[in-house]
């Protein structure tokens, strides 16, 4: 078998994400052709920053979605490794390939002779869950914590900020060494730290519905009941795990995540919701002074009503922008994890992982560091193009 | 003025004392210390001569005594152990136990010892932030010009083609985590794939002699992380200055358009950037640890790894109070240049 040229190599990487092509065109045809009926997210598709941020965007999702799901695109399994094809280049021959194998390594092979091109298809879809997810999560925490503060300002306000300061001069190195470590993990301190800051979407949402059909108790108490029971579900699973030092609901836990990634999961929720909290104050103490706050102050409505319908829609341009801008920070933040090989299994195909890894041989065989590397660029860069894009556009208004 | 630096100052002291606290008691857990006894002990010892170890070396006291005596103001212990011997926290080789001074801690000058590095944390702490200390300067001389050059002139002209292009070029910079930009500069310039070997893709004899083909790439590779959004801001506060009225009056008059930019719309954008370069330092000091651990450099960066990595609490402690201090220290630099600057915010 002969050696690919890049050419080739080229090709093969395109035709392998196939499925990903034909995805992005049909979300591009739909979208455009539907524009003007789509809001915020269809004026997207006037900018052509934002086009762009937004393709890269959806090039990941979809990536991660179809290789996490359906187990396409990869070409090797990212964990097993093939005799002969430690480090070797891009574009080599499989040795000893059977029928049903793919012949190729199409980016080479890394220090345990494992497909590189595979790894780097399956790291994307560990980023694509997690970035966004604990993102969310800092954004109920930093909501359900801002909007008081910069709403009703005062003593409140005063002990949340020196609290979110105190976590924002921490340098997160130091932090996630000392957060993120098995010994720590042995004292469930992580695990603690899940209990208080995964309540807050349960807090958020129950807040949310109460506050507005508080003056229809039947129809609220619907609303509450379906809500927390499916909420609370899924909050007493993520806390709960057999072996651990939380096993109070042993009897209702659904599924278990895995302990370093909950650690991870944590620590990066941890680090984000200090800065969405202080912007989330700022924008508070900005709409509060508005009339329509005053009108709804007016008209009797109680405080956690006008915050969260009255302000929390009215600053919703700022902080969808925000949003975007921080999956891409977390998505730094987690290479970072990785590359100090920090939270999850050293063999996981995370970017950060793999670039840590192939780094110690990075001035013979650059590939296997430099493959995730770009993808996580990539990745970061649509979504500082997608967040300018949307900024561009929501001001136009 | 001076009420507000001192209320300032009482914030930060405040802050500075309650970070070291959650450090302190972060690394004083219980599986922390089990750790250490048997990197001191051996390995195969008991859980009941582990217990006895740290009794015997007062671990096992309350953490507000402990964190007391770390600090300097609580006396340190005097403990006649299971084994009969006599320790005293601020005994050394030197000074026998009933020699020793009441107080030792941080604040008078006794960091500890470093049980990986064998040495007084001080010491250490002390070169290897010389050597951080080189870096960030050179950080410094590369990033803050360049980034101003490009935030003004982007920001001097809002949509043209020099902006569109400078702005795509700030975003990626953005985009580009050190690890990243690390990775991709090393291949291209220092690996035989590239075959270009312009630079070393290590720094580790840049911290006795720092020479351009070593030091280049670490420096290169903190400074483009910062830039590019000191390079955003300064470009976004140049627009808003340069749309002011002022500047129209002074266009209207007849003044060319360089000695507007120069005079006139130059000092007012450049009070938003001030601020943010003081506050990247949190920033910069994530890009620092990553860098010196990527290019092997033996600062601060790279002791904080090994120090995490060894579980050497003395030497993390000292290094976290180091850095704890660096944030905030440039914090009150930030809060009080930026009320020099700008004349229109009050302190009152």
């Amino acid at each position: 078998m002969e050696f690919l040229s890049w050419i080739e190599i080229t090709l093969r990487v395109l035709t392998q994400f196939a499925p990903v092509w034909v995805a992005l065109i049909v979300t591009f045809i739909v979208s455009i052709k539907y524009k003007r009926k789509l809001g915020l997210y269809g004026k997207l598709f006037d900018s052509s920053i934002g086009m762009i941020g937004f393709a890269i965007v959806m090039f990941w999702v979809f990536t991660g979605t179809f290789a996490g799901l359906f187990d396409m695109i990869m070409t090797h399994d990212p964990l097993s490794q093939v005799s002969g094809m430690k480090n070797k280049v891009p574009g080599i021959p499989l040795r000893g390939a059977e029928d049903g194998d793919y012949a190729y390594y199409l980016l080479g092979g890394d220090n345990l002779a494992r497909d590189v091109f595979s790894r780097m298809v399956a790291g994307s879809t560990i980023v694509i869950v997690i970035a966004p997810l604990a993102t969310m999560f800092a954004f109920m925490v930093g909501i359900t914590l801002g909007l008081p503060a910069g709403y009703f300002g005062g003593r409140l306000d005063i002990g949340l900020s020196f609290l979110a300061n105190l976590i924002l001069a921490f340098p997160v190195i130091l932090l996630f060494y000392l957060l993120v470590t098995p010994e720590i993990r042995m004292t469930g301190l992580p695990q603690y730290m899940a209990v208080v800051l995964f309540s807050f979407p349960l807090i958020f949402s129950t807040v949310l519905i109460n506050s507005r059909f508080y003056i229809v108790p039947q129809q609220r108490n619907l609303f509450l009941a379906v809500t927390l029971v499916i909420l609370g579900m899924l909050y007493i699973s993520l806390i709960n795990e057999e072996g651990s030092k939380i096993t109070l609901f042993n009897a209702i836990d659904m599924f278990d995540v895995d302990a370093g990634l909950l650690t991870v999961f944590v620590s990066v929720v941890f680090v984000n919701s200090p800065t969405v909290f202080r912007i989330v104050r700022g924008l508070a103490m900005d709409i509060k002074t508005r009339d329509y706050v005053a009108a709804a102050q007016t008209r009797g409505e109680g405080p956690w009503y006008i915050m969260l319908w009255e302000i929390l829609p009215n600053a919703r341009g700022p902080l969808i922008v925000d949003f975007c801008l921080r999956i891409g920070y977390t998505t730094i933040l987690l290479g970072t994890l990785g590359f100090f090989g920090l939270g999850l299994a050293p063999e996981d195909p995370n970017w950060g992982a793999t670039i840590n890894e192939g780094r110690k041989l990075l001035s013979i065989y650059p590939h296997p560091a430099l493959v995730p590397s770009i993808a996580l660029l990539s990745l970061v860069l649509g979504l500082n193009l997608l967040a300018d894009g949307l900024r561009e556009e929501s001001l136009k208004d | 003025m001076g009420l507000f630096i001192l209320k300032r100052f009482g914030v930060m002291v405040m802050t500075a004392l309650c970070l070291t606290f959650i450090v302190f008691f972060l690394t004083n857990l219980y599986p922390n210390l089990e750790k250490l006894a048997k990197s001191e002990g051996n390995f195969r010892m008991s859980d009941e001569e582990v217990a006895s170890y740290l009794g015997n070396n007062g671990y096992l006291r309350p953490l507000p005594v402990k964190y007391g005596e770390w600090l300097g103001v609580w006396p340190g212990y005097v403990i006649t152990g299971s084994d009969g011997k006599t320790r005293a926290r601020c005994a050394t080789i030197d000074i026998p136990v009933d020699q020793a001074p009441t107080f030792c801690g941080v604040l008078q000058g006794d960091w500890g010892f470093s049980n990986v590095f064998k040495d007084e944390v001080s010491s250490i702490v002390g070169t290897r932030l010389g050597l951080t200390g080189k870096l960030m300067f050179w950080v410094m001389v590369l990033m803050i010009p360049s980034a101003l050059i490009v935030g003004v002139l982007a920001g001097m002209k809002e949509g043209s083609k020099l902006d569109r292009s400078l702005s795509s070029f700030a975003i990626t910079t953005t985009a580009t985590p050190e690890y990243v930009s690390g990775v991709i500069l090393i291949t291209v310039f220092a690996s035989s794939a590239f075959g270009l070997k312009w630079f070393k893709g290590t720094a580790t004899q840049a911290a006795d002699a720092a020479t351009f083909e070593n030091f280049f790439l670490p420096v290169l590779t903190i400074a483009l992380y910062g830039m590019g959004y000191i390079a955003r801001m300064t470009r976004a506060s140049m627009a808003e200055v340069m749309t002011a009225q002022y500047i129209r009056t002074a266009r209207l008059k007849g003044v060319s358009f360089r000695n507007v930019v120069m005079k006139h719309a130059l000092r007012n954008a450049l009070i938003a950037p001030f601020t943010v370069i003081m506050l990247q330092f949190p920033w910069l000091l994530n890009g620092v640890v990553i860098v010196e651990t990527l290019f092997n450099y033996k600062g601060v960066g790279w002791t904080l790894v090994a120090a995490a990595g060894n579980n050497d609490i003395e030497l993390l402690l000292g290094i976290s109070v180091v850095s704890v201090m660096v944030v905030l220290i440039t914090q009150l630099i930030s809060d009080i240049g930026y009320v020099y600057l700008n004349p229109r915010i009050s302190v009152n």
